[in-house]
């Protein structure tokens, strides 16, 4: 049988059998997410840092304890708050434009045969240019704001959308456009009704890999030369001396970019639930 | 239900096939997939066109329907050159092709969608039509929730949902188990043996051609055409019982010869 669908009992390759079935205190979905090794390692971790800082007094010049950041962040959270929200803003600004072109930029490639000869390669190519060295560049031509960031943002991010959306929209096959063809579907009917969902988990592919990309982008534009943002905390920390303020700015970044990521695939799971990546085997 | 005597042959010609040829270009010079195929179809007919892979009656089938042109000779349905997608059918093939994100409902109801037939009424048939294939209550699944024989059950509701006149099934049920198989062919005689549809049938089956169809297309490979075109005078209504019948062996045996005459089936 050449049938690809899965039978409802399979169990997915990367269910790890032994992991304690956990369940949040405040969630009240049926679904229950597995407290993996690896949150427990994490805990343990952090613990063995606290104990070797306190243990060898380790100067906070060069590693400070995990509760001397806790201690920074609690009592600079307004300023950290304010300054994530600054590339936060950088970051969701120029992940949108890039969505915005790259999506219908894509079409065009998967329209066009020419528009493709002529531009994909120059794209391609382009990628093997390191965006944020364009970062100072930027900053001569537009200043201090926020458009170099996000322009910045919008570079890096905007390729992994472009190609994984291309892949995605060609990937629409040939028995399925003798399908619409049999139905009379015009052109627009099969972008909307068929290539367009048929590629949308490849699109989303390309969009989780550009969240990690668009927060690396804000902050390296920041440090090249910035007013407000963590990247700017960073470089004024740096020269301080003020490396528990460093770590503090590196876990808010981290938080952005998990809350960013999470965000993007829970929008996947709402709008994909058939897909493979996204289906939920039960427990 | 009444018996359904065979149709004459030459009935008003529902579909007429003449002198159709294809040829695909290859990097080693052309390919001939199809030579001089002429056959004509009658209004109601069931017809079955069989033949080992690579004879081209699939291509046959995509240039009756327009999907594929054809290197020479026409196609006329109902009195009119096809050219270009021939939409007034529906079309089962042999993979479901399913919409895998469209629900088993949603999956049916595409097809007035595109058509942009009456939404509610299009709903309430699609559920008939899921109900007569006995996949109530499957309605808002997932396709990659069925099993195969489910999931090309409703690629058949999809085809039948515009309730077209003419019906093309591209080997539609072999890639299923032998019993899913011998139910879907009951399925669809009673079917047509209530609607009489016109229908053309390509498989690769000679008991399941037998079995299903007023007359059956003999094709043979390299090139691909017709060797023989065999009238299955079998009483109707069939069940699964006249496939045990000495006459039904005998059908069997004088298609199985013909592939043998030619050499695509050798026995020693």
């Amino acid at each position: 049988m050449t049938t690809t669908s899965a039978t409802p009992a399979e169990k997915p390759l990367g269910d790890i059998g032994t992991a304690v079935k956990f369940r949040w205190p405040w969630s009240r979905s049926k679904y229950q997410l597995s407290f993996p090794y690896s949150i427990a390692a994490l805990i343990g971790l952090i613990v063995f840092w606290q104990i070797g800082v306190v243990a060898f007094a380790v100067p906070d010049y060069l590693l400070p304890s995990p509760s001397g950041i806790a201690r920074d962040i609690s009592l600079n959270w307004k300023v950290l708050l304010r300054h994530a929200g600054i590339t936060a803003l950088e970051v969701v600004t120029g992940f949108s434009f890039s969505l915005m072109i790259g999506i219908p930029l894509a079409a065009l490639f998967t329209y066009s045969r020419g528009f493709e000869r002529a531009i994909f390669p120059l794209l391609v190519g382009s990628n093997t240019i390191p965006k944020v060295a364009l970062a100072p560049l930027f900053l001569a031509w537009f200043g201090f704001g926020l458009q170099p960031k996000i322009l910045i943002v919008a570079l890096v991010t905007i390729f992994p959308i472009v190609i994984n959306s291309v892949v995605g929209l060609k990937s629409l096959s040939p028995q399925m456009l003798y399908l619409a063809h049999s139905m009379g579907a015009t052109p627009a009917q099969i972008f909307w009704h068929f290539r367009f969902p048929n590629a949308l988990p490849s699109i989303f592919a390309g969009l989780k890999v550009a969240t990690s990309l668009s927060v690396i982008g804000a902050v390296v534009a920041e440090f090249v030369g910035a007013d407000g943002g963590l990247g700017y905390v960073m470089m004024i920390a740096n020269a301080d001396l003020n490396i528990a303020r460093q770590f503090s700015a590196i876990l808010v970044l981290s938080i952005i970019g998990i809350s960013f990521f999470t965000i993007i695939a829970k929008v996947e799971k709402l709008l994909l639930p058939w897909h493979v990546s996204v289906r939920n085997y039960g427990s | 239900m009444n018996a359904i005597a065979p149709l004459p042959v030459e009935g008003r010609s529902f579909i007429s096939v003449a002198n159709v040829s294809k040829l695909y270009e290859t990097r080693g010079g052309g390919i001939v997939a199809l030579e001089d195929v002429n056959f004509d179809v009658g209004e109601h007919e069931f017809i079955s066109i069989v033949g080992p892979s690579g004879c081209g009656k699939s291509t046959l089938l995509m240039i009756l329907s327009g999907l594929l042109g054809s290197s020479g000779g026409t196609v006329k349905i109902k009195e009119k050159r096809v050219a270009g997608p021939y939409t007034d059918l529906g079309f089962v093939f042999q993979q479901d092709v399913l919409l895998d994100w469209r629900t088993v409902l949603d999956n049916v109801l595409i097809q007035a969608q595109i058509r942009r037939l009456p939404t509610r009424e299009m709903e309430a048939r699609a559920k008939e039509l899921l109900a007569l294939v006995r996949l109530s209550g499957f309605e808002n699944m997932y396709p990659h929730e069925l099993s195969g024989g489910m999931r090309q059950r409703v690629s058949i509701c999809r085809a039948l949902l515009h309730n077209p006149d003419l019906l093309l099934m591209d080997e539609p049920f072999g890639a299923l188990d032998a019993f899913t198989r011998d139910q879907l062919n009951i399925d669809l005689l009673l079917f047509w043996e209530e609607t009489r549809k016109t229908i053309v049938f390509v498989t690769h089956s000679i008991p399941e051609a037998v079995f299903l169809s007023d007359r059956v297309i003999v094709m043979t490979p390299r090139p691909g055409r017709i060797e023989d075109v065999v009238t299955i005078d079998l009483p109707r209504p069939r069940r699964l019982a006249v496939r045990e019948t000495p006459r039904f062996a005998e059908h069997t045996r004088s298609i199985t010869r013909i592939f043998e005459n030619v050499g695509v089936l050798r026995e020693a």
